[in-house]
This record gives C-alpha cells, structure tokens and sequence, in this order.
C-alpha cells in the first residue's frame, strides 16, 4: 500500500508540474517532477486514483463487516418475514406477504411485549439518567480519589449481564431472598418478585439502573468538564446557590449530551433481553406466567427459537427496527426544536 | 437547499446507527449465556481422527470415563465433548447446523422431547444406524422413538427416565406419616389423587417451613409421562386440548396447586436446588437421572434421609439418543462410537457413575448403583423399582411442538394457579391462547 506521505505529496504534481527536477532523485520524488516517458501518466494516474480510494479503502473494514453481518441479515430478516418459516425446515418458505405482521398486529401478545418494553423502558431510563446527572455532579466537585470513584463507577456496567442478572435474582428470590429479608424488617410481607406484575418490572429494570447508571454519570461528567468556570463565577456573583447553579447552567449545558444519553438509553431499552430473559430462569423467554415481563426481545426470542416459528420472529425484529425509526424521528424533530428555542 | 441536504444526511446517520443496533439483534440472537465450541472433527496431525459429540446437560460419558476407555482401546482416535447446559440453547443451534449441513459435531445429542421433530424434519440429515446395529438390544419404544416413517433409525438410545417417587423419611416420620417404602407404594398404587390425598395429610402435620411437593408443574409432567396419549396423536394430529392425558394429569396437578401443598419453586431453577438443600419439600418424583441431581443439591445433610418408593404409575421422564449427522466428515468412526457408547456394558458404567437408566434391558441384571447412591437413600433397592417402571411404561407418541406446548401449560397455566393466585379455569385459558400462539393459530 502506498504510504500517506506520498498522497499528501501528490496534490503539489497535479496542480503545477515543478521544474527541473532531478533525474536521479528517490523513487518516492518520481511525481513530483515531470514524468518520464511512457510510465508516467500511468503512475500519476495512480496517484490520483490512490487519493481518491484510499479513504474508503480504510473505512472499508467497518462497512465490509457491517455488511455481512448486520446489513445482509437485516434484508434476510425483512424477507423471511413475508414468509412462514419454521427453524426446522428453513428450505421450505412459503408466501405469507404481511401475514406474519397482520398476525402481530392482532395478537395480544405483541400489544403486551410493547408495553412491557415501554413500561420496563420508562422505570429503568428515568431514575438511571437522573441518578447519572446527581453523581456526575458530585463527581465534579474537587474530590479525594476522583479517579477511584469514576472507576467504582464504571465497575458495574463491565459485569457482564449474566453475572449481574444472576446476583440479582438471588437477591429477589421469593423465598429467603435479601431484598424480602430487608422488607421484613419494615413489616412488609414477602413479594413474590419474578411472578407479581410490576414487582417483576421493578426488579429487571432495577438491574438495568445498577448497571447502566454509571456509564452514563461518567458521559455526564465528561460534558460538565466542558462547562466554562466563568459561567458559574458569573452565576455566582449574581448570587446563584449551588443548586440554582446547577439548574440554570450546568442542565442547560448538558442538553445535547442529555439527548443523546435518552436515544442512546432508549435504543437499549427497546432491545431489552438479557436481563429479562435470565431473571426468568426456566423458560425465562416467557417473560413470566403472564408475560408479564416479556419484552420484545424476549418474545421475538421465543417465537423465533424456542417455539421455531422464525417467520413471524423476523416480523417481531423489523416491527422492532421501525418503532426505533420512529424514536429517531421523533429524537430528530426534538433537537431541531431546541435548537430553535436557544 | 443546504440544509435539506444535511437533515436528510443526519436522518441517514439515524437510520444507519438504529439499522446497526438491530442488526445486530436481529442477526444473532442465540448466543447469549452458554455456548460451545464449535467446528466437527478435523484431523489433527499423525493421522489422527478428533470426533467430536455434542450433548447437553451431564451426559456422564467423561465422567464415568468412557471416553478415555475408548481412546485407549483406539489410539488413533481422539474425542472431544462440546457441551451445552440447556437444551433449549442446545436445540435451536444443532436444527440449523443440520439444515446448513455444517458446524455439527460427529455425533449428536437429541433429547426425546425434540426427537419427533428430528425424525420429521430432519430424517436425512442423519445416517441410518439401523442397519449397524443389533436394534433388540433396546427398548422397542425407544427404538420407535428414533424411528422414520420409512424405517430409518436416526438415534441410538442412550438412558430413559422410569420414574419413581423421591421422599424424606424425616420429614414423613414428622409429620406422622408412613415411612416404609413398599407400604408407602401400596397406599397410593394405581392414583395419583391417594397421593395428593397423602399430601393434605402431610400438610396437617407438616413440619414448619416444609411442604409436600416441590412444584404443581413435576406433578403434572409425572402424570403426564406415565399417560399413553399426550398432546398428539399418533397420526400426528395435535389433540392437547381432548387428551385423557392432559386432562387427568393437568386435574390432579390443580388439586394440588390450590391446596397449599407446593413449595411453588421452579424445577432447575437456583431456588430449586435451594430448596433440597434446605429439605423445604419432602416429595418429589424423581426420574431415574434426577438420582444423581438430589444428592449432588442436598448435600451431606440429606444422607440416609432421602428413600425412593414406586411411583404411582409407571412412566418415563426424558431421556436421549445420539445420532451421526451426514455433515460429519468421519461418520464410519462416529458411528462405531456410538454404538460403543449406547452399549449395555457402557450405559452400566454410566448408571454405576451417576444413575442414568439404560435403554437397552440386557443390563438390567448387571446395573449396580453407586456405593454413596445407594447409602444417600436409605438403601433402597432403587435398581429394582427403576426396572419394574422400565418394563411397564406405556409407548408414548410425541410431536413437533411436544416442548413448547408442555412449556404453555405448565410455565404459564400451571404457574398462573399456583403462584398469581388465578382459578383453574383462568389458568386453562391462558395456557389455551398460549399454544394457539405456538401453534400459530
């Protein structure tokens, strides 16, 4: 490959040829000087092309592994869901066109799966960024071991899923789990935290919080180093307590980075599965007796590879992608409307 | 102008992160807590052949050594075992490596809960052993099992699950119930109802903090698998919702799940295995793989407390075969393995390692449980009991969606009654709109 030396070299022969240039100079200054004969038009030919490609050729890597594994099945998906496939034939597709999405459309199952992704969405997104801005801002001040606390931080968002699931569903278990343990104290009577309906809500999103919560204090405090001091000097000559301070300039700051922490938790909160899918445990794929913690994920999961009806799980994973569509639209049209306003 | 350009440039961006972060979701979604290594056998240098199987679960074929016993016996083989935990992880993975005709291993593990949809589906995806083997040596049921329609025998049996009924001597004597294993056999012999009966018993006396039987669901799969017809017929028609069997088992599991005699815990769930420890159940029905299973979570504490008595009713409980997928690339090596590995001798040394009961009656007369097992429970003369139920189980028919439709009714209708406090009939609907979901109806 050619060195990025030589492209940068290379717009100074195009525009002007220099003259006088030496015969016997390095290979390397061959484009700078006037060609020699024959090879020339050739080899600056290459050169242009070389600017030109090289960039892509860089970035080709990404897109090359983008394509082949996400973008190719994505199109497969869409077309396997006009189709009625089962896992144990896959050579057999038969024509169902928006079969498997009017079927979607009408089930009571996809309706709850929805709204549980968008009830376990909610309880987990809204505590989970505001505790993220009240510890960035703590994290802000001058503090003893700043470091040691921005990685305690971070500790729980690299635990991985299982590990932090299993934890959990320890701690919830019904019977002699710490969490019923502690409510006893209070005299409150043990719950039965993966079968009640918003108990098991509360319990998967509450993993969600503990693990993501961190991550996304530290994307806080990143955009808060950013602030200008002068601005809270000036705030605080004009008399502003600290949390006034906080309210009228350090949150107006933040807005693109608080956008971009609710698309960013948005996106994961509509592709939910982990968490749910472990805190089950057996047939954890069910979301519980009634669903009642089945997120999309979870239900595109079972239909797809525990019942086999991988058509209408390709039907499940693109109604996914566009309901993401939409929020990014939505997320669009908000911006633009705060960016007017400022 | 400029700026159209650049919002329909940002709404690309958008779609394209969003297009990535499905993608990704949409692409894989299997691999999520325990997966394998994969790739089938390949020659590693000196001419030797690395045939590699794929279970799930404990097979015990390592454990007991069998695999190094082969090895030793064949020098130029070498075997690799690529384990999945659970089999609804397992399954998914192995049904597409059939049909893209790559990845399997040499040999493969089928549960007999996915073996009708083998046989049906994947009938020539795996070679023919019957023609290898000596097909007396088995149970004809379970050769039945493995069996196409046109007679090609895809899987070569390895244990089956006879059932019988696992219990606490101490907690019995506690709550003044018999605790003599025959005596107690002949009191609920023939009904599953006398033993729900005993159960009420139990619960007027129970010692605190205990229950009868550890779930509403082990009941019903007990009844259910000692039932000759299940949720299809043998035409292959699914007939779940008018099957005796259904019925009579999903009744008696509702006697129990609204008499307040269930630990309520979810079979091979964390708190399950908690439950033996704690001793918070004193009954369960036990398979003759699940021997192994109740020493391991019991612990020290529960040596010489635990007895095995004679289920009800016969039945069998899982079990599983192995078949040679034509995608091997040394499927003669492959199959002389298997049909080492399912041989009497070699399904004895696994019974005498971890309680695994074999297919094949002529090592019935052989079987000797381990010394631990045997002291574990009281020195019940499980061998015996475990046989009796081999030779009268009924010849059950299986289906396609056999699992997910005993998921629907015991992980959502059962569990509904049982924990969510719903009415049978409530729990009946909903396991009834769930395998209309299954069954895509």
């Amino acid at each position: 490959m050619t060195s990025p030396k030589q492209a940068l070299a290379h717009p100074a022969s195009s525009v002007e040829a220099a003259p006088g240039s030496q015969p016997g100079a390095a290979r390397g200054a061959d484009g700078r000087g006037t060609p020699p004969e024959g090879k020339g038009p050739w080899r600056s030919r290459l050169y242009r092309w070389d600017m030109k490609a090289s960039p892509y050729v860089f970035i080709a890597p990404f897109f090359v592994i983008f394509g082949a594994f996400s973008l190719v099945p994505l199109l497969y998906t869409a077309w396997y869901s006009l189709h009625d496939v089962q896992l144990s034939s896959l050579d057999t597709q038969t024509w169902a066109g928006l079969d498997n999405y009017k079927n979607l459309l009408s089930s009571d199952f996809f309706w709850n799966a929805l709204k549980n992704t968008f009830t376990i969405g909610l309880i987990s997104t809204v505590p989970q960024l505001m505790a993220a801005i009240g510890l960035a801002h703590m994290l802000n001040y001058r503090l003893r071991g700043s470091t040691v606390w921005r990685v305690v931080m971070l500790t729980p968002y690299a635990t991985s899923v299982a590990a932090a699931t299993l934890v959990f569903t320890l701690l919830y278990s019904w019977d002699g789990g710490m969490v019923n343990w502690l409510l006893d104290f209070v005299g409150i009577d043990p719950i039965n935290w993966r079968e009640s309906d918003w108990g098991s809500q509360f319990a998967v999103s509450s993993i969600v919080i503990w693990r993501w919560t961190g991550y996304n204090a530290l994307i806080y405090l990143a955009a808060m180093q950013a602030i200008p001091a002068d601005l809270y000097e000036s705030a605080a000559i004009d008399g502003a307590n600290r949390w006034q301070q906080f309210l009228h300039v350090t949150v107006p700051q933040l807005r693109p980075t608080i956008l971009f922490t609710v698309v960013v938790s948005t996106i994961g909160a509509t592709q939910l599965f982990g968490e749910p899918l472990l805190f089950g445990g057996v047939s954890g794929s069910k979301g519980g007796s009634e669903h009642q913690y089945q997120t999309l994920g979870l239900y595109m999961y079972d239909q797809g590879w525990i019942i086999g009806n991988l058509g209408k799980a390709s039907a499940i994973a693109w109604s996914m992608f566009l309901i993401l569509l939409i929020i990014a639209a939505i997320n669009l049209l908000v911006t633009r409307r705060l960016r007017k306003s400022q | 102008m400029r700026t159209t350009t650049r919002r329909s440039h940002r709404l690309l961006a958008l779609a394209a992160v969003t297009a990535l972060t499905t993608g990704v979701l949409a692409g894989c979604s299997s691999d999520s807590d325990d997966s394998d290594s994969s790739g089938s056998g390949n020659n590693s240098g000196g001419g030797k052949t690395t045939l590699t199987i794929g279970t799930f679960g404990v097979f015990g074929y390592k454990q007991a050594g069998l695999y190094d016993e082969y090895m030793k016996s064949h020098p130029g083989i070498t075997i690799k075992e690529n384990v999945t935990t659970r089999t609804d992880v397992y399954w998914p993975k192995v049904l597409t490596r059939l049909q893209a005709g790559s990845g399997t291993d040499d040999i493969q593990a089928i549960e007999v809960g996915n073996i009708t949809e083998a046989v049906q589906t994947q009938g020539s995806k795996f070679v023919d052993l019957g023609k290898d083997v000596d097909k007396s040596q088995w149970l004809d049921w379970k050769n039945a099992q493995a069996t196409t329609a046109d007679g090609k025998l895809i899987g070569l049996g390895t244990d089956i699950g006879p059932m019988a009924i696992c219990y606490r001597k101490d907690l019995f004597q506690k709550a003044g119930l018999e605790t003599d294993r025959t005596k107690l056999a002949a009191q609920w012999k023939g009904d599953w109802n006398k033993y729900v009966d005993l159960g009420k018993q139990y619960m007027k006396k129970a010692p605190s903090g205990t229950k009868f039987v550890d779930s509403a669901s082990s009941v019903y799969n007990a009844v259910l698998n000692g039932e000759s017809e299940r949720y299809y017929d043998k035409s292959g028609k699914v007939v779940w919702d008018k099957s005796n069997g259904v019925k009579n088992a999903w009744d008696v599991a509702m006697s129990v799940a609204t008499s307040n005699m269930s630990a309520k815990l979810k079979q091979f769930d964390k708190p399950w295995d908690q439950g033996y420890a704690n001793a918070s159940f004193a009954t369960v029905a036990c398979p003759a793989w699940m021997i192994g299973y109740i020493q391991e979570k019991s612990g020290e504490a529960g040596k010489g407390k635990w007895d095995v008595a004679a289920a009800p009713t016969a039945g069998n409980w899982g079990g599983s075969f192995i078949g040679v997928p034509t995608a091997g690339k040394h499927q003669k090596e492959a199959v002389e393995l298997a049909k080492w590995l399912t041989a009497p001798e070699q399904q004895a040394k696994v019974f005498a390692k971890q309680a695994s009961f074999p297919s094949t009656p002529s090592a019935y007369s052989t079987l000797k449980p381990a010394a631990a097992t045997t002291e574990f429970f009281s020195n019940a003369p499980i061998t015996q009991i475990f046989s009796d139920s081999a030779k009268t189980i009924p010849a059950q028919v299986f289906g396609v969606k056999d699992q997910p439709i005993n998921t629907a009714l015991t992980d959502i209708g059962i569990l509904q009654v049982e924990q969510k406090g719903k009415s049978p009939e409530q729990g009946w609907d909903a396991a009834t709109n769930e395998i209309k979901d299954v069954l895509g109806q």
